[in-house]
């Protein structure tokens, strides 16, 4: 049997239509293309993806499930390991993981695993009700901090073992980053919510509106009985570059440009939350909130939107995928290129409200020098390059520092000096007994596969911890 | 959901309401906020939580009915619910150590400014408080100021009511006959703040002001409610809500707050047509 040498095509929107909505750009594959893929899969002895995956899915095992027409199955070999494949098939960094490993692709295309998983889990959400047992409860209490993909994961797999699981979420919404954070256009919300179902159905208690830190603090959560928490609060407040103009109005951090877009559904007529349709939209930085932050302004009807980036292409941070979706778009890309001021309306007129907007960003040429301790050409700015941009909005995505919420109110937490809480690796044991953490509270921004494996393996240590400590 | 225990009209444009969140309740302090969302799909606002009480479970807010949701949130009746409520947020104001403070309180600032005098008061504080008003028919929590403050000075603009000018003028009258005050402690419009500090940066009387910027999560994750203080970007929720007055750059954060002033006034008319046709 031949071959072939690249993936099947995964059926998209055209991007000239979905870069102005916010359905899904990606839409799954048939049966028929699911089969035919799974075939690609040579079914190798070492089973190298399998290593590339930060949660071990038997990656090759689900695929022979596909090859057999036995989808359910397949969907019961990722669960195994995977707590929101239906998310994770689509979000994750396949490129650098799973399919990086593939041994198809030292010579072809590697085996679509991504688009396999998302088939696998849209197509058990979709036609698979069976409600699956429900464990024994153990009458022990454990605490998360958090309902992103770290504490979902963690819930999840506590819960099945039989503890009592409560999470405690800030917002009104329950999911994290994949709420307020990830585009619908990308991680539709119904998704989400899917698997919060499938938590509950656990009898995992999620309660919103709780912030850890402030409404309780972790010490009195063992006062109320929790025998162990866990920490996944995600990372926190947003960076700024600190030049001149980031206080104008038409300057946001991805952040709040996203929550207010996605959480706060900002992009609907009737929302009652405001967020400014510019026509000129700068978004400073290259990883994969940038682009998500860029095609949403794309998709809010802006005329131009620029990606700033002071290094090239070739280093972008961001996924593979979402910068080719971005560019399909018709997002433009300012790259070697740095931000140094953003500029406001001057009008005589000094009442004049316009007077605090955003008129343009002022950007300097960038060369790429020497490498850095990471190996990445450092950018070195080409003195008398600067040039001027017209934009009325700028986004700031250049990362985010640690929320001082938790660490400030429970003593005894350890953290290291950019305020990431501190764990043994892969127990993600903290400096205090019976606090585990994991996720971007942890890392610093990071993927939602990485925050979601944390979750598991510190589920796993604080059901070690429990079991040998006894009641 | 979140039970509106009680609900007073202060007058047109203040509404005062308990709102049942024991957690909340229990850990608030004079100086704190929460959040909230009137109904599903709501906007999330920011509110200077105005009293709590442990016991009853409840929270105070006092607001004024100024955009579409505190529309909305006034056309809830007594023993109805709102959606969201959490908190409680941002720093408590500091009081340890003050002797004799002078509170200025502006408008609706007036319910931010009262937990932290009855704080001072109960231990045993001196607390000369100044409020002001547009007019005579806006002046609110006058006993409950009185009860609490060694000496009560009213101001309105129009003279209806008190001494007739603005909050400073007896600020001013009072450091200039000699009274000497650990703090002021001023809490109103951002136009408010900026003038008391003007009376009491020349004189280095240590001020402190409490910051109300337009936010959204409320627990330092977006950080739309930046400041610039001292030169450096804050996160009013996190690092605030209240800052040294001397160093906050209040001529930003005006610009800051009128945002989005159009979609507001859009969202005002559109409640008000809402409202108007009997929709509750």
């Amino acid at each position: 049997m031949t071959i072939q040498p690249k993936k099947h095509l995964m059926p998209m929107q055209e991007a000239a239509v979905r870069s102005h909505n916010f359905s899904e750009v990606a839409l799954g594959y048939s049966a028929q293309t699911a089969i035919a893929e799974a075939n690609r899969c040579l079914n190798c002895k070492n089973r190298p993806c399998v290593e590339g995956c930060p949660v071990y899915v038997a990656i090759p095992d689900f695929i022979t499930k596909i090859k057999q027409n036995d989808f359910e199955g397949a969907y019961k070999v990722i669960s195994e390991n995977s707590n929101l494949p239906a998310v994770c098939g689509r979000v994750c960094p396949q490129e650098t993981q799973c399919e990086n490993k593939c041994t198809l692709g030292i010579k072809f295309e590697p085996v679509a695993i991504g688009r396999l998983e998302r088939f696998v889990a849209d197509y058990h959400n979709a036609n698979c009700n069976t409600v699956p047992e429900i464990p024994k409860l153990k009458g022990r209490k454990v605490a998360v901090v958090g309902s992103g993909p770290s504490g979902l994961a963690c819930a999840g797999d506590l819960a099945k073992k039989g503890y009592e699981v409560t999470v405690f979420e800030a917002l009104h919404e329950v999911g994290g980053v994949l709420v307020y954070g990830i585009p619908e256009f990308r991680l539709p919300k119904s998704i989400v919510a899917k698997e919060v179902e499938a938590l509950k159905h656990y009898g995992v208690n999620i309660q919103t509106n709780v912030v850890v830190g402030k409404t309780v603090t972790v010490d009195e959560l063992f006062e109320d009985g929790f025998e162990a928490v866990f920490i996944g609060s995600g990372a926190g407040l947003p960076r700024f570059m600190g030049i001149r103009g980031e206080s104008l109005k038409g300057v946001y951090s991805a952040n709040e440009f996203l929550t207010r877009v996605n959480l706060m559904k900002a992009f609907q007529k009737d929302s009652h939350t405001p967020v400014l349709h510019a026509k000129n939209v700068a978004v400073v930085g290259g990883g994969n909130v940038a682009m998500d932050a860029a095609r949403t302004a794309l998709r809010l009807g802006a005329e131009n939107v620029y990606i700033i980036y002071r290094r090239s292409m070739a280093e972008l941070p961001a996924r593979k995928e979402e910068v080719e979706h971005a560019v399909e778009e018709g997002v433009k890309f300012e790259i070697l290129s740095n931000p140094v001021e953003i500029l406001g309306y001057d009008t005589s007129d000094r009442l004049d409200p316009k007077n605090s907007c955003v008129k343009a960003i002022k950007l300097i040429k960038c060369a790429l020098g020497e490498p850095d301790a990471k190996g990445r050409r450092r950018p070195v700015e080409i003195a008398g390059s600067e040039y001027v941009l017209p934009v009325n909005c700028v986004i700031m995505a250049i990362g985010t520092s640690p929320n001082p919420l938790i660490k400030s109110t429970t003593q005894g937490l350890d953290v290291n000096s950019h305020g990431g809480i501190i764990v043994e690796e892969v127990s993600g044991k903290t400096s205090k007994e019976g606090i585990y953490a994991g996720g971007d509270a942890v890392t610093g921004a990071a993927t939602v596969i990485l925050a979601m494996g944390a979750g598991k393996s510190a589920a796993k240590a604080i059901d070690e911890y429990l079991d040998k400590k006894g009641k | 959901m979140y039970k509106i225990v009680k609900k007073r009209a202060l007058n047109d444009t203040v509404t005062m309401m308990d709102i049942y969140a024991p957690l909340v309740a229990k850990k608030a302090q004079a100086g704190q906020f929460i959040i909230l969302r009137v109904d599903e799909d709501g906007e999330r606002i920011p509110l200077t939580v105005a009293g709590f009480d442990c016991d009853e479970g409840t929270v105070k807010i006092i607001f004024q009915i100024v955009g579409g949701t505190t529309m909305l949130l006034n056309a809830k009746a007594e023993g109805e619910y709102i959606h969201d409520f959490v908190g409680p947020l941002g720093n408590a104001t500091k009081t340890e150590g003050l002797k004799k403070v002078c509170i200025v309180g502006g408008g609706v600032g007036c319910a931010i400014a009262l937990p932290v005098a009855q704080k001072l008061h109960e231990q045993g504080c001196i607390v000369h408080t100044i409020i002001g008003f547009r007019s005579k028919e806006l002046v609110i929590l006058e006993n409950e100021f009185k009860a609490c403050s060694d000496k009560l000075t009213i101001v309105t603009d129009d003279g209806s009511y008190g001494l007739k000018g603005v909050v400073t003028a007896p600020l001013k009258q009072a450091i200039e006959s000699g009274e000497k005050f650990d703090e002021v402690i001023a809490i109103g419009p951002l136009v408010m703040m900026k003038f008391v500090v003007a009376v009491t940066k020349p004189l280095n009387i240590a001020t402190t002001v409490s910051m109300n910027p337009i936010m959204i999560d409320g627990t330092g994750m977006c950080g739309g409610c930046r400041l610039t203080v001292g030169g450096e970007t804050v996160f009013a929720c996190v690092d605030g809500p209240d800052f040294n007055g001397f160093d906050v750059d209040f001529d930003e954060a005006m610009a800051r707050s009128d945002m989005y002033a159009e979609f507001e006034r859009a969202e005002r008319e559109s409640n008000c047509n809402l409202l108007n046709k009997g929709m509750k």
